[in-house]
Order: structure tokens, then C-alpha cells, then sequence
């Protein structure tokens, strides 16, 4: 399984590498999108340091489910995914290759965008570490529910709104923690709580998502 | 609905489950007739006024038993979901697609009657506290769920599709009721938050019951017959379906 | 009882706009979704005996 799991992962690496002004473009999508906000309620600093958080998670989320469309698509059209399920190791694998792959493309770039945001919001250092942290903790959860919505609208006319309207909800307790932590931290408080929180999500969902994404794929090329 | 499954196998042919939801729904117009009545009653006329928030709690015998139908419904739409995808039986998935409209419903008007009891209660016509938002985001769940079923061409998929995600989705209520509540107490100072409802008279508490099996009743007339719809809908080949309109077409 | 007249019963103490608000809406959707329902099973129906007419027809 660990094969498979690591020959799909590096294909997918790969073949981000041959595009890489696709592999840039949640990146520059979730920086132009927070860039929007200050523009639509003001320059005022201590607001935006207020509302820095809660924003970089939201424009996280949205940059991750608008990549997560187009996962599967791809293999889809040139019959590699019908390939991969015919594999004799469990489909897991591939599922959990295809999120980790999403994550490195897109959410690890984002982390590292991350700093760079918090200083045009004018973030303290002690936050944005907070908020690097959680997004650490919480762009995996992201891309592994991205990639159950991923699998369940594969080949659907209306797949991208679908996908962002059915995974959305299942991300919000991420985002709840996650931003909440950098509220606890700004006010002085302790945030071991929400960071347990995030971390014990992220296992329950590296350990469930999977095999749902798998059980999805299945359905979905029947 | 809450039949043990093996005598449900039995009326798992879709034709006999046809004839006996026929049967059984004008029953529960009744029953959804004579409780909310009686809950009525109650609740206008022998409940007493509350001390704290005048006669504006009366909102409650529609609100509490609406959000427990749209959880309640949530969970047996999953339920049977889940089972139709299981045991490849179609009637279950069937009846999982009839509850989900009702079960949006009732969402929405748990929302909607919270909105109204929260302006007057705390000023405002929205309150981001802990029940009403995680109500929200059922009514999203629903949504999502009856988008994607509607938005598969291939019924088989488009059942099984949405089996799994009404069952990803109940899992998920918890965990998200619980983010929110402890999301809504970090934020205690910035917003209000829901005191806790009145404290019940047991005239009050009797009304809140009376309403809430009238809202049950309910939900069974409306899917049974939205379920006959669906059985049509999609049995249309075969051959009891047309026994069926013929009998209606030549008296 | 708990009203002395019927506008008393109307405008529960004040706050007749809310609860009203709150039990038309409820009233209106537990009538329309029903009436909906019972739509789409005639319409169901109609949709068989026209589709089988149609094959009675051509035989």
C-alpha cells in the first residue's frame, strides 16, 4: 500500500512541477483575496489586526476548496483513475496520496505566504505564530475533507460550487480552533486547548477521510 | 420509521410499502391534527405568561420542537441512507431523499423562529450563540445533501453518493455542535448568548410535547406521501405502477 | 384562560408581531409543503398512465 500510496503522490508532484503557474495560483488567489478586505473595510490597524485571523483561515479554506476541484479530474478524462482503483491495493491509498499531494501544492504554500500576509495586517509575532501553527495543523484537515467533496462531484456539471457547498460545513470546526487560537493568544490566554482540538482532528480526519474518499471514488466511476 | 429492520423487510418491496403508507397517512393527518390542537390549547390558553419575557415565549412551542425534528430527521435520513447503500435496497434510499426536504424545513423554521424570539428577547434579529448557528449549519448539511442527490444523473450513484455523505455529516454534528458551543463561550463578553429557555412550567413543558409528536405525526404524513411520489417516480416501468393508473384511469 | 378579550389574544402583551410573525410562517409552510407533495404524486402519476397510453397506442 505504502507503494502505491507514494508512486501516486510523487506522479501527482510531478505533474505539478511540468505547470507550475497552475501549482501558483491558490497561493496568489488566497493573497489577492485578503488583500481585497482592507479595501472593503478600511485601512483602520487595529481592525485589521482584529479580523486578520478569522480572514486568513476563510481565504485559506476558499483557496484550498477552489483547488481541490480539480483533483481528480485530470485522471479522470485520460482513464488513470479507473487504472488506479483497479489496482489490487486498497483505493485508501490513492486517496490518501491524492490529499497529501493537494496539501504540499497547495496548503504548505500557503503557510509559507502566511508571514507575509500577517505583516500587511500588522499582526504580532506571537500571533502569527499561533496562526502558522494552527494552519499547520488545519490545511491537512482541509485537504483531506476537499478530497471526499473532490470524489463524491467527480464528473458533475455544477462540481465546483457542489463541492464548496458540501465540504464547507465539515471544515467549520477546523476553522473555529484555528482562528480562535490566535484570539486566545492575542488576548493573553492560553491556546493549548484549541491546538489539542485542531490536532485531534486532524488525526480523527486523516484517519476517516480516506477510506470515505475511497468508498466515494468507487461510487462515483461505477 | 423506527420499526425494528427485520419486519421492515417485509414492506421493502416498494409496491407493498406503497399500499401501506396509503393506508397509514391519512392516520397521521389525524394525529397531527388532534396534538397540535391540544398542544395549542395548552400552550395559548393554560400556559401562563412568563415572568421574564411576557407572552413572547409562546414562540417556543414551535421553535424547540422544530430544531428537535430537524436533528431528529437528520439522523434518520442518514439512517436509511446508510441502510439502502448497505443492502442495495432502494425503498430506504427512497425514503431517505423524501425526509431530507422536511427535514430542511424544519431547519428553517427553527432559524427563523429563533430570529424572531432573539429581537425581541435580546434586540437583536441574529444572534451568533452556539444553537442557532450550529442550526445553520444543519440547514447547510441538508442543503449540500439534497444538491448533490439532485445534481447525479445516475440515481444508483446519486443514492449512494448521498448516503455517504448524510452519514460523513452526522458524525459531524457533534463535533460541530461542540466547536460552536465552545466557540460561543470564548466570545461571552462580545455577544449574548441564549439564556437558558424559561424555566418550564409543566403546563409549558406539556404544550412543548404535545407540539413536538403533532411536528412528528407530521413529518411522517409528509415523507410517506412524498416517499409515494418518489416510489412512482421511479418504479414507473413496472407493472403494479400501471396496474396502478389503470385502475385510477377506468374506475 | 389566560386572555381577557380577543385583541388581548392578538397582541400577546405587546409582542403580537413576533408570535404571530413566528406561527403564520409555521402554519403557511406546514400547509404549502403538503399541498407540494401531493402535486408531485398526482403529477407522478399522470406521467405513468400518459407514458403506458403512449405504448398502447403504438401496439
Amino acid at each position: 500500500m505504502r507503494d502505491l500510496f507514494l508512486a501516486v503522490l510523487l506522479r501527482d508532484l510531478k505533474l505539478a512541477s511540468r505547470r507550475r503557474i497552475d501549482s501558483l495560483l491558490p497561493v496568489v488567489f488566497f493573497i489577492v483575496a485578503l488583500s481585497l478586505f482592507p479595501l472593503g473595510v478600511g485601512p483602520e490597524p487595529q481592525m485589521l489586526r482584529d479580523i486578520a485571523p478569522g480572514i486568513v483561515w476563510v481565504c485559506a479554506l476558499l483557496a484550498s476548496m477552489l483547488s481541490v476541484g480539480s483533483l481528480f479530474a485530470g485522471d479522470l478524462a485520460d482513464g488513470s483513475l479507473e487504472q488506479l482503483l483497479l489496482a489490487p491495493q486498497p483505493a485508501i491509498a490513492v486517496a490518501a496520496a491524492k490529499s497529501a499531494a493537494h496539501w504540499l501544492l497547495t496548503g504548505l504554500p500557503l503557510i509559507v505566504a502566511t508571514p507575509l500576509v500577517g505583516l500587511l495586517f500588522g499582526m504580532s509575532g506571537s500571533a502569527l505564530l499561533a496562526l502558522v501553527a494552527g494552519l499547520l495543523l488545519g490545511t491537512p484537515i482541509l485537504s483531506l475533507l476537499g478530497a471526499l467533496g473532490a470524489a463524491l462531484t467527480l464528473g458533475l456539471r455544477s462540481g465546483g460550487m457542489l463541492l464548496i457547498l458540501i465540504v464547507l460545513p465539515l471544515t467549520m470546526p477546523a476553522l473555529i480552533f484555528g482562528a480562535g487560537a490566535v484570539g486566545n493568544i492575542e488576548a493573553g490566554l492560553d491556546a493549548g486547548g484549541h491546538f489539542s482540538l485542531l490536532g485531534a482532528l486532524l488525526l480523527a480526519t486523516a484517519l476517516g477521510a480516506p477510506p470515505a474518499t475511497a468508498a466515494a471514488l468507487r461510487i462515483s466511476t461505477e | 420509521m423506527n420499526s425494528p429492520s427485520l419486519r421492515l423487510f417485509t414492506f421493502a418491496a416498494p409496491s407493498r410499502f406503497y399500499r401501506l403508507a396509503g393506508w397509514m397517512v391519512p392516520w397521521f393527518w389525524a394525529a397531527t391534527l388532534v396534538l397540535s390542537v391540544a398542544g395549542l390549547y395548552i400552550g395559548f390558553f393554560v400556559a401562563p405568561t412568563d415572568a421574564t419575557q411576557g407572552d413572547a415565549y409562546r414562540i417556543i412551542f414551535i421553535h424547540v420542537p422544530a430544531a428537535w425534528m430537524s436533528m431528529l430527521l437528520y439522523l434518520v435520513m442518514a439512517f436509511w441512507a446508510g441502510i439502502g447503500w448497505a443492502f442495495n435496497a432502494r425503498l430506504a434510499s427512497m425514503v431517505a431523499r423524501a425526509i431530507a426536504p422536511t427535514g430542511a424545513m424544519f431547519t428553517f423554521l427553527a432559524l427563523w423562529t429563533g430570529a424572531i424570539w432573539g429581537k425581541p428577547t435580546w434586540g437583536a434579529w441574529w444572534v451568533w450563540d452556539a444553537r442557532l448557528t450550529s442550526e445553520l449549519i444543519l440547514l447547510f448539511l441538508y442543503l449540500g445533501y439534497i444538491a448533490l442527490v439532485n445534481a447525479i444523473d445516475d440515481v444508483r450513484r446519486a443514492d449512494q453518493a448521498g448516503a455517504l455523505l448524510a452519514l460523513v455529516g452526522s458524525i459531524n454534528v457533534p463535533i460541530i455542535y461542540f466547536s460552536v458551543k465552545w466557540w460561543n463561550t470564548l466570545h461571552q463578553g462580545a455577544t449574548i448568548s441564549m439564556t437558558a429557555a424559561p424555566k418550564m412550567a409543566t403546563t409549558m413543558l406539556t404544550a412543548m410535547l404535545l407540539m413536538t409528536f403533532a411536528f412528528w405525526a407530521y413529518a411522517f404524513a409528509v415523507v410517506f406521501t412524498r416517499t409515494r411520489a418518489i416510489v412512482v417516480e421511479r418504479e414507473a416501468h413496472a407493472d403494479w405502477v400501471t396496474e396502478l393508473t389503470r385502475g385510477k384511469m377506468h374506475p | 384562560m389566560n386572555w381577557g378579550s380577543a385583541s388581548a389574544f392578538f397582541e400577546m402583551g405587546g409582542y403580537g408581531l413576533y408570535v404571530w410573525g413566528s406561527y403564520v410562517v409555521a402554519a403557511v409552510l406546514m400547509a404549502v409543503e403538503p399541498v407540494l407533495v401531493h402535486w408531485r404524486h398526482r403529477r407522478a402519476l399522470r406521467d405513468v398512465s400518459r407514458m403506458n397510453s403512449g405504448n398502447e397506442a403504438e401496439s
